[in-house]
């Protein structure tokens, strides 16, 4: 199958980029494809590289970089809710790129199933 | 993709208008989900309802008061607006109360009106 994925809150806060990242993580290993991973809302925070966790605590903006470069997911973040918070090419982390919301929509046309980690 | 695919894509609005940004993004998404021509609805539950109630006025906490945007949906060919019965009813609000032109149901119709959708994006 086919997923898309929407990340709509921010990393440490709130669990949905956790769960998302272990959703896909599972999906892959048991051969399902994931297209694309769109951040929106508070979820464009889970792509600046200046995120600096402790170091006994996970990294989950190098975590989600990795499951990029690992598995060719393409990791989309909103324009608009970038500016808005700050997100631009030049603190965007590796494996992310910014990009207009009509990503999200061609993804949940494009999937067999949109899969929305939020509130 | 395959040209032409249009999909039935339903935008659930649940949470009051300017607390949190999600209804002015959520606003977003469902113009852009017109602009690629699909089958776009809305719907408004809980403290969604809020987001359609006429008259804000956002002065005094000095956020942009976007409810003009729900007026210009129509515009964009989105008219499938449906709002929850007893969000409505549990608020004291009626139909009246609403900005623009909507149908309100019940939870449960509502819930069989998501089982026929493809995509459930929910604000």
């Amino acid at each position: 199958m086919d997923f898309g994925i929407l990340v709509s809150e921010g990393p440490y806060t709130h669990q949905a980029s956790d769960s998302a990242y272990q959703f896909c993580k599972a999906a892959l290993a048991a051969g399902h494809q994931i297209h694309r991973v769109f951040f929106y809302h508070d979820g464009v925070n889970n792509s600046t590289r200046l995120t600096e966790p402790p170091q006994d605590d996970r990294h989950i903006v190098n975590r989600w970089s990795k499951l990029a470069a690992d598995h060719k997911v393409d990791l989309v973040v909103c324009v608009a809710a970038a500016l808005r918070r700050g997100i631009k090419d030049e603190n965007l982390a590796a494996g992310f790129r910014i990009s207009g919301l009509g990503q999200l929509i061609e993804s949940s046309i494009q999937a067999d199933r949109l899969v929305t980690f939020g509130d | 993709m395959s040209e032409g695919t249009v999909k039935k894509i339903m935008v659930v609005n649940r949470k009051a208008p300017y607390g949190t940004i999600y209804a002015l993004e959520s606003l977003e998404v469902v113009l852009i989900a017109a602009a690629f021509d699909q089958e776009v609805s809305l719907v408004f539950m809980d403290e969604g309802v809020y987001q359609l109630k006429k008259g804000h006025q956002t002065k005094g906490i000095e956020v942009k008061n976007f409810q003009p945007t729900y007026r210009a949906l129509d515009d964009y060919d989105v008219n499938k607006l449906y709002v929850e019965k007893e969000a409505l009813e549990a608020r004291g609000l009626s139909e009246e109360d609403m900005c623009v032109p909507v149908e309100v149901l019940s939870a449960a119709e509502i819930g069989k009106l998501m089982e026929q959708q493809d995509v459930l994006l929910s604000f």
